[in-house]
């Protein structure tokens, strides 16, 4: 059932809710103390650690939706939330099979070939199996559909030519959910003529070159093919109509915690810097930032409340996306404002400044990423009856 | 939403979509219009939504108040409801029997002190006070020494300078000092009981307002052509135009957590409860006035005219924003608040709601 794009109901967690935020602090105050990653550390920070992700993977928190027949626990959507906003409020490395765990193990479920589904699947809920999504090309970022990179037809299956690039965590991914084009653009509908895969990472012919972020890290790749082959029952749903396939995945995909907590570390940090008892300015500005992460955060949950009760509140997903990115960018800067004129220098300052240098820098990534600005604010215009 | 819930709803809607209409009410000559839309609201019992049924109220929970406060937002709704559900509540706490006919509350920001003497008089000035002048009476905390009552007067036994807010609805300042209230009880409740109630009040009512003119907004973009084409085929207006349904979007979910946390609880006091109704009233205020902006940014010259309904809609969100509480006062409460909570208590007290 569709909604209205300014239904937000007033969803809360359950009980049971509560109790596995619990058991997730517990667990995540263990690594932290066994040195596993370090909340306010941004030196080292890796955020992929597959001996971590398999931990996780023992406590049954990855694939925790799914059927049993999966390894899953077909637990609510809304125990996930709670796993996933636990882990992000601490910046806990989840790079190993965050991916998997939000939408390529679901693509794969309502899409995949039942041998695809037993092969993967069970590896994923294991924590021993890692996603990348190659979506992006050199010559089509935001513009999705002018995807060129081909799948070509050839005896069992499909030969891949062509490149992708930013893709985030390929270098350490065994397998990508990738998007090629296997016929040309419709006359009418370019869209048409794309058809989404599952490849194995390390299949002959494709090589995986870094590309240096600005941060001076090694994140994102260029993906590079040359007759790669793919087995036929690696095809995700019908050939060419991938574009038909993204439904109520997008909006938990877009909805989540992790659309606002990229940069939650530098809120806490604020707090301390300002102190106990801030100047009418910074208690002012710490107020705003605390009601508009609270608003966000019941935004969110109400996403995903609606969609464990089976409503479809797609555009409600790109909102909180929207706002959710937007506000996570803008809050090193406010945060910078706000600790202008504390003095003398709190005990945490350079604690403080560490993560501000951090965050101002990742800052400009966050409404690029997975939907940049524009296209959501496009794709909220079609929404309203604009497009 | 139960089945009941939609009753009320539909009731408000419909009562103000036949007596309430912004384009008729925008222009009328007269206020001829008033009285018949009381007198709906009034037989329909929508007026007493806050008041149990065991003392003759419609018996309805608070959740539905503030869902027909969203509707009253939808409609710019010019005739003191909100003031008369918090002054319906604030007399049940009291165990005073609630009088027919309009009221108001006061007061209405938070540094206004009335007092109450050993003579049973009242003293004390309260600014700002919503439709003042207009309601037959005003529910009144007024303290003795610590204790907080309700007060029941007439405003005709008061002193009051009558204005208008920014949205040209009434307003006045009332110098309740010698007043005899006709009816006073020791309550429950405190000043800062009725700023919370108010502000979650006025943060239902912008989002309302918000949904209306994102609605207006909308409409108006795909009839109106420019450059040969409709504006809103204009990426720059189809990306203010999500803007603004973003802020209406926060709006509807901050004010709607808020109303669905104080229909769950038997205090308005506390950490949480601050988060919510502050958070609500701090990111409605700030939605108010980036939305206000979009929606006249879209609508262009004729937006800023009399003649047109879109002012109904924004001058009544820049009054709303003031009143209870503006964003920045709120904000201040609710930043000294976390400080002195400390870091490590931010984040489950927001993961807690």
């Amino acid at each position: 059932m569709t909604t209205g794009v300014l239904q937000f109901d007033p969803i809360r967690l359950p009980p049971a809710c509560q109790e596995l935020r619990e058991e997730v602090r517990a667990f995540l105050n263990e690594e932290i103390a066994a040195g596993t990653f370090d909340p306010m550390s941004k030196d080292e920070a890796s955020s992929f650690n597959r001996p971590f992700g398999k931990r996780v993977a023992a406590k049954g928190w990855i694939g925790i939706t799914w059927p049993k027949k999966f390894g899953g626990q077909e637990r609510s959507f809304l125990d996930r939330y709670v796993i996933t906003e636990e882990f992000r409020a601490v910046s806990a490395p989840t790079s190993s099979y965050f991916t998997a765990d939000r939408q390529s193990g679901p693509t794969i479920m309502k899409y995949g070939h039942e041998d695809v589904q037993n092969e993967i699947l069970p590896k994923i809920v294991s924590g021993d199996c890692t996603f990348c999504i190659g979506m992006s090309e050199p010559g089509s970022g935001s513009d999705l559909f002018g995807a060129t990179t081909r799948a070509t037809k050839t005896d069992g299956g499909y030969l891949i030519n062509g490149a992708k690039i930013w893709t985030s965590n390929a270098h350490n991914s065994d397998y990508m959910i990738g998007l090629f084009r296997t016929a040309p653009p419709g006359e009418k509908n370019r869209r048409e003529g794309l058809t989404q895969f599952v490849v194995n990472m390390k299949t002959p012919g494709i090589k995986i070159n870094p590309v240096i972020n600005m941060v001076g890290r090694h994140e994102f790749n260029e993906v590079v093919f040359e007759d790669a082959f793919v087995e036929d029952k690696y095809v995700m749903g019908t050939p060419g109509e991938a574009w038909k396939q993204a439904t109520s995945e997008l909006a938990y995909e877009r909805s989540g915690p992790e659309r606002f907590l990229e940069t939650f570390y530098i809120l806490t940090e604020l707090v301390r810097v300002l102190g106990d008892q801030p100047d009418l300015r910074g208690a002012e500005g710490l107020g705003r930032l605390t009601a508009q992460l609270h608003t966000l955060r019941r935004m969110s949950v109400s996403v995903n409340g609606m969609l464990a009760e089976g409503l479809e509140p797609t555009l409600q997903g790109s909102i909180v996306k929207n706002l959710g990115t937007l506000w996570e960018q803008a809050l090193p800067a406010k945060a910078r404002d706000l600790a202008a004129f504390v003095d003398p220098d709190p005990t945490n300052m350079a604690s403080f400044q560490h993560v501000l240098e951090f965050a101002t820098t990742i800052a400009p990534k966050l409404t690029i990423q997975g939907g940049t600005t524009e296209i959501l604010n496009g794709i909220i215009a079609r929404g309203l009856g604009l497009r | 939403m139960s089945d009941r819930d939609t009753i009320i709803v539909d009731t408000a809607e419909r009562i103000f979509r036949d007596l309430c209409d912004p384009q008729t009410l925008n222009s009328a000559k007269d206020e001829s219009w008033k009285q018949p839309l009381w007198d709906a609201l009034e037989e329909s019992g929508l007026t007493l939504t806050w008041i149990s049924d065991e003392v003759g109220g419609a018996g309805a929970e608070m959740a539905d108040g503030f869902d027909v406060l969203r509707v009253a937002g939808k409609y710019a709704v010019p005739v003191p409801l909100a003031e008369t559900l918090l002054a319906g509540w604030l007399l049940e706490k009291a165990g005073i029997t609630c009088p027919a006919g309009a009221m108001s509350v006061a007061p209405q920001r938070a540094k206004d002190r009335i007092t109450l003497g050993t003579d049973g008089r009242l003293s004390g000035a309260a600014r700002n006070v919503p439709f003042a002048g207009e309601t037959g009476q005003i529910a009144v905390i007024a303290y003795r020494g610590d204790q907080a009552h309700v007060a029941l007067v007439n405003s005709a036994d008061c002193q009051i300078t009558t204005g208008k807010n920014i949205a040209l609805d009434p307003q006045g300042s009332v110098d309740f000092t010698g007043v005899t209230p006709t009816a006073c009880e020791p309550a429950p409740v405190t000043t800062d009981d009725l700023q919370l109630l108010g502000a979650a009040a006025r943060s239902c009512m912008i989002a309302g307002a918000l949904e209306a003119a994102m609605n207006i907004s909308v409409q108006y973009a795909q009839e109106r052509k420019a450059f040969g084409k409709l504006i809103g085929n204009f990426q720059a207006v189809q990306h203010n135009l999500s803007r603004l349904a973003c802020e209406a979007a926060a709006a509807a979910a901050a004010s709607g957590s808020a109303a669905d946390a104080i229909n769950s609880s038997d205090t308005l006091q506390g950490d949480a409860m601050l988060l919510e109704i502050a958070g609500a009233k701090i990111r409605c205020g700030e939605a108010a006035g980036q939305g206000a902006a979009i929606a006249h940014q879209a609508h262009g010259a004729i937006g800023f005219t009399a003649e047109h309904v879109l002012h109904r809609f924004t001058q009544r969100l820049w009054a709303w924003r003031d009143e209870f509480g503006s964003e920045s006062a709120w904000a201040v409460r609710l930043g000294e608040s976390v400080a002195r909570n400390g870091a490590d208590a931010l984040w489950p007290l927001v993961a807690s709601r």
